[in-house]
């Protein structure tokens, strides 16, 4: 178990920074996601975590201990991989035996623990199976348990979902939550998926263009984000951003942003016209043309009103936003 | 039958060269001939062309194993590692493969004679490095930039030093290239002519391709022993090619394509 902590972290290639002064501390026992769009520099920053790449200034600790000269093995961090990255020529035992090995652990104890992992993950039928005999779901769990295996202080995650298919996606997310719950160890996850990192994530750290956002647990990222970036990332629909006047507001700040499903239809004194209607079964999506600004409303799944027709409104709760 | 044309090409002059050294000498312009001997064969192998065929082995796989044990660490250091002049090292190992043989020859004889390695295998095999080994770097460049990077990282983030990652994961992926590397480099140092006849004076260190461009005698050209002899260096080529026929396509189309 363990802290993670970044100092001042930059990272230049060439004359391009992909990270300027990221600084922020992962708590022991802390499921902490970066999030951002690509080419953020979430993926550098594990990296400088890993020890796999090295960061131009800054210092990377772990357990207070400044771990910034060592190479990834001295680290006691494991490490799961978007194309899962299993060595293919070696079958799922030696897979998961591959860390200890480098360990110099006794061989009895190496036996134990593969097979410890192995019944965890339900691998212990496809122990003398080669990679590719093995299904996606499969070859995920096999790099999970060549994490496990290793009982490291850190797990580092690098967008392990995306390789899943849509259903299979949720059900691992299920179970790497209960799995964090169970080992209460400090991970660190990567993903472009807001919906991952909210439903998994102790906090979050919203990164843009090299430069962390902001870092808040899932709750406050969602209903305080402090700028339009940040809350344009999370949700689904995204928020609604408009000027103040075309709700009918008084001006507070630049910006104010609706999530969907924080309007009130029928009543109110905005007045919009219906652009179209999406059912998605629980619930149904409205555009509404305002005057200036189309925005997406959320409505219950029996809503009856047609595209042309007349809906009146009332946000019942505002973000207000400065850029 | 649409093929015939290409195996009459191909096959052809091998046929011819099978023909000549089992037809007997005074009926080789004979389609057919009235009887076929294997005393060409006979003639050769005991002769001391035999002695040619071991000093073209020791050679070649020489050779080859002296430019797979430099170049495969090469590969994966320009396919894997970050540092400095990686481009320059592969354009420099291009460059000087460029260089005719023919233009090296005197400089080269200059130097072997003077560390003492004219008239001698062991002084061909760093001559016949200078155009395997950059052709190995390349091969096995591209194969090893084919395998992903994260495979490298996983091996990194469980414990292994760099040169642990290629010795333990990625060298052994990397077979069907070095089938590849193996038996071109071996091809083209068996078959190299000009330095082995320009290096080598004494008859018993004569590679094959020395032995039977030296074949000759002064009054008669021994048609059916040259065929033999050719034969007998060929076969071993086409016999490993079939072996590793299905890996060496694989290794040439490495990264060729993305799969």
């Amino acid at each position: 178990m363990a802290t993670v902590s970044l100092e001042r972290i930059r990272k230049d290639y060439g004359t391009q920074a992909a990270l300027r002064e990221v600084s922020f501390e992962v708590a022991d026992g802390e499921f902490v996601s970066l999030v951002g769009p690509s080419g953020c520099g979430k993926s550098t920053t594990l990296q400088i975590i890993a020890g796999l790449e090295e960061p131009t200034a800054g210092v990377v600790r772990i357990d207070g201990v400044d771990v910034t000269a060592r190479s990834p093995g001295e680290r006691d961090i494991a490490m799961v991989f978007q194309s899962y990255a299993l060595y293919p020529h070696l079958d799922v035992a030696h897979n998961l035996s591959f860390p200890l090995e480098n360990a110099r652990m006794p061989k009895a104890e190496i036996e134990a623990r593969v097979r410890e992992t192995a019944q965890l993950l339900g691998l212990s039928e496809y122990l003398k199976r080669k990679p590719r005999e093995l299904s996606g779901g499969q070859r995920q769990r096999v790099a999970l348990g060549r994490a496990l295996v290793r009982k490291p202080k850190v797990f580092l995650f690098d967008e392990p979902l995306s390789n899943l298919d849509a259903a299979l996606r949720i059900q691992v997310r299920a179970e790497l939550k209960l799995l964090h719950a169970r080992l209460r160890a400090t991970f660190v996850y990567v993903t472009h998926d807001q919906a991952e990192a909210m439903t998994l994530s102790d906090r979050i750290v919203v990164m843009s263009r090299g430069e962390v956002r902001q870092i808040a647990p899932p709750r406050e990222i969602y209903e305080a984000p402090k700028s339009r970036f940040v809350a344009e990332l999370f949700g689904s629909p995204k928020i609604n951003v408009v000027a103040p006047e075309v709700l009918g507001l008084a001006r507070q700040k630049a910006f104010a942003a609706v999530r969907p499903e924080s309007f009130v239809l029928g009543e109110g004194t905005v007045r919009g016209t219906i652009a179209l209607t999406e059912l998605t079964g629980a619930e149904t999506w409205v555009a509404v043309d305002l005057a200036g600004a189309r925005i997406t409303v959320r409505a219950p799944p029996d809503f009856a009103g047609r595209p042309g027709e007349e809906l009146r409104l009332r946000p019942t709760r505002v973000l207000w936003l400065d850029e | 039958m649409k093929r015939a044309p290409y195996l009459v090409f191909f096959l052809g002059p091998f046929a011819w060269q099978i023909a000549t050294s089992l037809w007997p000498e005074a009926e080789l312009g004979r389609p057919l001939p009235s009887t076929v001997t294997l005393a060409a064969y006979r003639s050769v192998l005991h002769g001391p062309f035999s002695r040619a065929v071991v000093n073209s082995f020791i050679v070649a796989a020489a050779t080859t194993a002296l430019c797979l044990v430099l170049a495969a660490p090469a590969a994966f250091a320009v396919a894997k590692l970050r540092f400095r002049g990686r481009r320059m090292l592969l354009g420099g190992a291009l460059a000087i493969s460029m260089f005719p043989p023919i233009a090296t020859v005197s400089p080269l004889y200059l130097g072997l004679k003077a560390v003492g390695l004219r008239d001698s295998l062991a002084g061909l095999v760093p001559l016949y490095a200078t155009f395997a080994l950059p052709l190995s770097l390349w091969i096995l460049t591209s194969f090893f930039e084919a395998l992903p990077d994260e495979l490298y990282r996983a091996a990194r983030v469980d414990g292994c030093t760099p040169f642990g990652a290629f010795r333990r994961v990625l060298l052994p992926l990397a077979w069907p290239a070095l089938a590849t590397c193996t038996l071109l480099i071996f091809i083209a140092s068996w078959n190299e002519l000009l330095y082995a006849l320009t290096f080598l004076s004494s008859p018993q260190r004569r590679t094959i391709p020395v032995a039977i461009a030296l074949f000759g005698g002064e009054h008669r050209e021994p048609w059916a022993e040259i065929a033999a002899a050719s034969v007998v260096s060929t076969a071993p080529l086409v016999a490993l090619t079939l072996l590793f026929q299905r890996r060496i396509v694989a290794g040439l189309t490495a990264g060729a394509v993305k799969e």
